[in-house]
């Protein structure tokens, strides 16, 4: 018969209306149009106009929808009426639970504040959450960085004023040869796979150097299978061979380094290893063109590589002399390394090759006048197409700092950071040390902090120690164990208000950190402390808030519950001042804005922080008189100003909202965002796109913008000069000292110029496999995890096993292994993967979930058979019998080491009948129940 | 039996890039999204708080090892969904007329008033590209977003697939692959684009462009290697070349 095929509407309505807001499915933070249908959201897609995505959209923002209707958002504030950690809670108002808090706020405050510890799991309004904290007077504040990625952070801000992701870019329209290290499938979302598109198009070559071969490693042209925890070495050898063929960009290094610069040769005096400097306090340099010392920023100066300093009949010698005699040194030669980092010598050479001809080979200009910050007029803009990017991987590693610095170092040595087909700064970066705030820790009893409690250290005087030399926090940022920790330590905070060491505190605040499961290491043993009574049947650790939008596995572990809204029923900031969303041309922040109102009782966390801080009185939130300055975050979204100008919000300013950076409060300025998108961008002008730390253009036109007060043209340090004075402490120089215990780690792990050093093996003997995680890209860093929909794509997380350790273990798909670490055990399901470092197993992080969280039933997939290799990972290093307590941290910044990790694994007994992964955990009781049996969502109809 | 077309007009069908797929799932779900909302009936998910979630989707990622004979293990993201196919056995076989290809652009679309669910059509794909939905009871497939393609009410430059539109690595491709001048079709003959089993003779549309060759840095070296020829042996002639070189500067 002939078919008649029947019409169909090609052309129906797609919504009633779309509402333009920020996407928080992850840390990316993409433009979202929401599409509505009768109020309710029907649809979610990018926003094409959005600086960060462009229009595309991940997985995870996609989902969204599942997200703002899921089953396990809490519903009330809640009070715990049974003992932590059974669930137990009762549903009680927003006065009730505002007054609990202030009653127990506000006589800590009175007495002391520092028995508050306020940590955000979630850190996107940073500035607001640290301005809170500061008012309140703790010392004790900071987000999850110390657990994440702050040796990349601060590596790279002490290195060259920036790092990756929200720090900068690779030039993706130029650069021809892109590197990532450590990269598996985030860090950040959608720009890298936007990148990633944009140099495949082209026929460029991506090159992935990681352990595991999945994400974006599986999709570049040539894979190196390294050893975990080896980056470093595998970076310096690259550095060797290079510098000894000559393939530095010399003439780069003289003008935008302290390569150039003098180091003082004074042994045993208290300035030897420092910077040669004038009365000013400027570095100084030796003028090629006189012979003579001169200050860096001269006008006309040329920095000799080579110049020597004679100084009290001692030879001061460059900085890069000293690179020079470090890295030619053949214990970085590709054969001394090759097997150490798993990767044989001639591939070694091959990419150092490869790099080499891309960067120089292929140079090009580009026809832009630009002037530099001595004056000098440059015709062009010299190109050099290799970037790189690099995150956890590589970072979260006890030689984490160190090695991030070598990746710095390496680009710098080519002189790709900054010129076009490099690596580009994103606004509000560069940004030197030196402009950013010292940590702060003095509290006084109803007093603000004496300033911003997290910053860059310059050396032992800004450590945050109390005048008997403790810790100041407690967490021990900032003092010898970890000196340089601009993120704090989160990892750290239960263990040692558990310990009482430093001291002990009182409340335990978080917000967005589900420490008593996957964002805590040893998971077991943290739970057991957050529950722990003391002699007189009282919690070692008194109270605890916590607030969340979901059930959670932290929200048993709480005595109250502050029930956040979902991202599309709330106000926030993707601000300047905090971690902002910009691109290398432009200079962009964002909103977010309730397009759709809760269903429940629930509020925005920031505004539950205002709301108490108008309670408790706090300077900066109420004015002389008490009374309130903000009702609610919108409010103090469009009103606060940090400095007069500067707002939160850098866009629309102004009575006539026609100010970007800086102007007066515009009480209409979030209509302005909701017109525009939802965002706003301002170009950087085209004079001003590469070289910005030394491009006058560039320096002027952020001044203009705010992210400055003054022009900061600074020199990259390769050599860290904060480095050094803490190893003059360590060698006994100045008031402040290190313990005795620190003062050789010091010595050789803060180095001034990037080393590699093995991680503490003590403790480790006989467990010689590596074990990572990663998340996948559909959930990274979500909170979503129980969504309805990515739970399709990844319910399951099996140990990924390389096939050699399958076979010399007889294990095969679906068996149950025994993996062990000096710390603990678990029983989990295997899988065999082949495109994977010969001695390196891995997992998917946080699939596991407790029985009872996020409104899963309790016999789900991700409760039976997921697991946390958290169990196997402690907080502190295998005792010593020193009686110390050693953080299993990096010793420069405190970062969390979680991929130091050595494990055993061996085919478990009894696999017969074994249907759950082991330790296994009772159920908690779920304050909101489980989700719906069947799910058929259309609001159209 | 339900007739094919003898020709359609245009073949509108994904070229998806294999070789910059990075696995991520955002075609995935967002085509759930997107097709749960609009065309027929919403794509249910079934016990999706519970031990065993299965929703129906439209695209899925499959990921597959591969092991060259020399060289690592890789990794190869394969996205699927309905290639919308010339010989489409899936329409010949419906007993309803409820599969069909349309004549003007050779999508196939199930007409749902007219499924039966009787399930013969995922039977007859060679590729599994057939979900039948468990609430509803009808038989759901990629309708190449045939409510997004023509959509008035969309800004032309978001006519495409929600796949399409959402794919970070732009890995996706849609256009007319029966226009050899198309944009598309280019792409398919300068990237060597593939069938998907071509041996089963259903003619799909789609194409998929192969990965490029991996791991060959190393074959390389013996023309690269006179870059990294040594200035200097030790660090005090190393320093003596580059007095020489900054005088060049």
């Amino acid at each position: 018969m002939t078919f008649q095929q029947p019409q169909i509407d090609t052309s129906p309505p797609v919504s009633d209306e779309v509402r333009k807001t920020t996407c928080y499915m992850c840390a990316c933070r993409c433009g979202i149009n929401v599409h509505m249908k009768g109020g309710k959201v029907a649809y979610i897609e990018g926003n094409r106009d959005h600086p960060v995505n462009k229009g595309v959209l991940c997985a995870k923002g996609s989902a969204g929808i599942m997200q703002v209707n899921a089953p396990s958002r809490l519903r009330a504030p809640l009070k715990r009426v049974g003992p932590r950690g059974s669930g137990e809670f009762q549903e009680i108002s927003w006065d009730e639970a505002l007054e609990i808090a202030t009653s127990w706020l506000k006589p800590i405050r009175e007495s002391d504040p520092s028995k508050l510890a306020f940590f955000t799991g979630r850190d996107q309004s940073q500035s607001f959450t640290s301005f809170w904290a500061q008012n309140f007077g703790t010392p004790n504040y900071a987000a999850h960085g110390g657990f994440c990625s702050v040796n990349m952070a601060a590596a790279g801000i002490y290195t060259m004023g920036g790092a990756f992701w929200e720090f900068g870019q690779p030039d993706w329209d130029h650069t021809k040869l892109f590197i990532l290290f450590g990269v598996a499938e985030d860090h950040d979302s959608n720009p890298i796979k936007m990148g990633i598109g944009k140099i495949k198009a082209r026929g460029a070559r991506v090159v992935g150097v990681n352990p595991i071969r999945s994400g974006y490693n599986a999709v570049a042209d040539d894979w190196f299978g390294i050893t975990p925890g080896t980056d470093g070495l595998l970076i310096l050898s690259l550095v060797h061979v290079l510098m000894k063929a000559g393939k530095v960009d010399l003439d780069y290094l003289a003008r935008y380094t302290n390569a150039p610069c003098l180091v003082i040769e004074n042994p045993g005096g208290d300035d030897h290893g420092l910077l040669l400097r004038d009365a000013d306090g400027k570095v100084l340099v030796i003028d090629r063109a006189t012979g003579e010392l001169a200050p860096f920023d001269r006008p006309g100066v040329r920095p000799d590589l080579t110049g020597t300093h004679v100084q009290n009949g001692q030879t001061c010698h460059t900085v890069m002399y000293k690179m020079v005699n470090r890295y030619l040194s053949e214990e970085y030669a590709p054969e001394a390394v090759a097997d150490r980092c798993g990767i044989p010598a001639p591939r070694i050479r091959a990419l150092a090759a490869e790099i080499a001809r891309v960067a120089f080979d292929e140079a090009f200009e580009i026809d832009q006048e630009w002037t530099d910050f001595r004056g000098e007029k440059h015709h062009k803009m010299l190109g050099r197409p290799v970037s790189f990017h690099s995150m956890r991987g590589i970072s979260a590693h006890a030689n984490g700092f160190q090695t991030c610095r070598a990746l710095h170092l390496l680009q710098i040595l080519l002189g790709t950071v900054e010129v076009p087909g490099g690596f580009r700064f994103k606004p509000p970066y560069p940004k030197p040390v030196e402009a950013h705030p010292k940590p702060h820790c003095k509290a006084t009893p109803g007093a603000p902090l004496d300033g911003p409690h997290l910053g860059f250290v310059r050396g032992p005087e800004d450590l945050a120690l109390k005048p008997d030399g403790s810790p100041a926090r407690i967490d021990k940022a900032f003092t010898w164990e970890n000196p340089m920790s601009s993120h704090g330590l989160m990892h750290m905070v239960i263990s040692n208000a558990h310990a009482g060491d430093p001291y002990r505190i009182d409340t335990l605040f978080l917000y967005m950190a589900n420490m008593s499961w996957n964002s805590t290491m040893n998971t077991r043993g943290v739970i057991d402390m957050l529950t722990d009574k003391d002699e007189s049947g009282e919690y070692v650790i008194p109270r605890i808030i916590y607030s969340d939008a979901y059930s959670s596995e932290m929200v048993a572990y709480a005595d109250l519950i502050l029930p956040d809204t979902t991202y599309l029923e709330r106000h926030d900031c993707i601000s300047l001042l905090d971690r902002p969303i910009c691109e290398a041309d432009g200079a962009a922040d964002a909103i977010r804005w309730p397009v759709i109102a809760p269903d429940r009782d629930v509020r925005g966390f920031q505004t539950v922080l205002i709301q108490l801080a108008n309670l408790l009185k706090l300077p900066g939130f109420t004015d002389e008189n008490g009374q309130a300055r903000y009702t609610d975050y919108a409010d103090y979204i469009v009103n606060h100003q940090r400095k007069p100008g500067i707002g939160p919000l850098a866009g629309f300013r102004g009575e006539a909202g026609d100010k970007a950076g800086r102007g007066e409060v515009n009480p209409d300025q979030l209509n302005r965002y909701i017109e525009n998108g939802g965002f706003f961008v301002e170009h950087v002008p085209d004079a001003a796109r590469y070289y910005k730390p030394w491009n006058a253009a560039y320096q002027d036109w952020a001044v203009g913008m705010g992210l400055y007060d003054s022009p900061q043209p600074y020199l990259f340090q390769l050599y860290s000069e904060p480095m050094r004075r803490f190893q003059l402490a360590a060698e006994g120089h100045g008031d402040r000292q290190p313990p005795d215990r620190l003062r050789s780690r010091i010595r050789e792990q803060l180095d001034p110029l990037p080393i590699w050093y093995e991680t503490d093996q003590q403790g480790n003997q006989g467990f010689t496999i590596n074990a990572l995680t990663q998340r996948p890209m559909a959930m990274y860093h979500s909170w979503g995890t129980q969504n309805a929909w990515l739970r399709q794509l990844h319910g399951r997380n099996p140990l990924y096993v390389p096939t050699k350790i399958m076979r010399e273990q007889g294990l095969e798909d679906g068996d149950w292994a025994r993996v062990t670490s000096p710390h603990g055990e678990i029983v989990v399901p295997v899988m065999e993967m082949a495109a994977l470092n010969d001695n390196t197993v891995w997992t998917w992080n946080a699939i596991g979930k407790r029985k009872g969280a996020w409104a899963l039933e309790t016999d789900v997939p991700e409760a039976t058979r997921g697991f946390l290799l958290n169990h196997l990972i402690h907080e502190l290093l295998p005792p010593r019998g020193d009686g110390l307590r050693w953080a299993n941290s990096d010793p420069v910044t405190g970062q969390a080491a979680w991929f130091d990790l050595k494990v055993r694994i061996e085919k478990a007994a009894d696999p017969e009948g074994r249907s759950e992964s082991q330790p296994a955990f009772p159920p908690i009781k779920s304050p909101v129940g489980t989700g719906p049996g069947q799910l058929k969502w259309k609001v159209g109809r | 039996m339900t007739d094919l077309p003898e020709k359609t007009d245009r073949k509108m069908g994904l070229v998806i890039d294999l070789d910059t797929c990075v696995g991520c799932h955002a075609c995935v779900i967002s085509c759930k999204g997107w097709n749960t909302e609009n065309y027929g009936a919403p794509l249910s998910d079934q016990n999706p708080y519970g031990a065993d979630p299965s929703g129906t989707f439209l695209n899925r990622v499959h990921s597959y090892e591969v092991q060259p004979e020399q060289g690592a293990a890789q990794l190869i993201h394969f996205p699927k969904s309905c290639l919308h196919c010339e010989d489409a056995p899936c329409v010949t076989v419906c007993p309803t007329g409820a599969s069909y290809k349309r004549v003007e652009d050779g999508i196939v679309l199930v007409n749902e008033s007219d499924c039966i669910g009787c399930g013969l059509c995922a039977w007859s794909c060679p590729y599994g590209a057939r979900e039948l939905d468990l609430a509803e009871g009808v038989m759901k497939k990629c309708t190449l977003c045939v409510d997004r393609i023509y959509n008035d009410n969309l800004p032309e430059v978001d006519r495409v697939p929600s796949c399409v539109r959402t794919c970070p690595a732009g890995a996706r491709h849609f256009g007319d692959l029966g226009d050899p001048g198309s944009a598309v079709s280019k792409l398919v003959a300068e990237r060597g684009g593939m069938d998907l089993m071509p041996e089963m003779g259903t003619k799909p549309v789609n194409k998929y462009l192969p990965p490029r060759p991996k791991d060959r840095i190393d074959d390389q070296i013996d023309i690269l290697a006179p870059l990294l020829a040594p200035v200097a042996e030790e660090p005090k002639g190393f320093i003596a070349w580059l007095d020489k070189a900054l005088e060049k500067l």
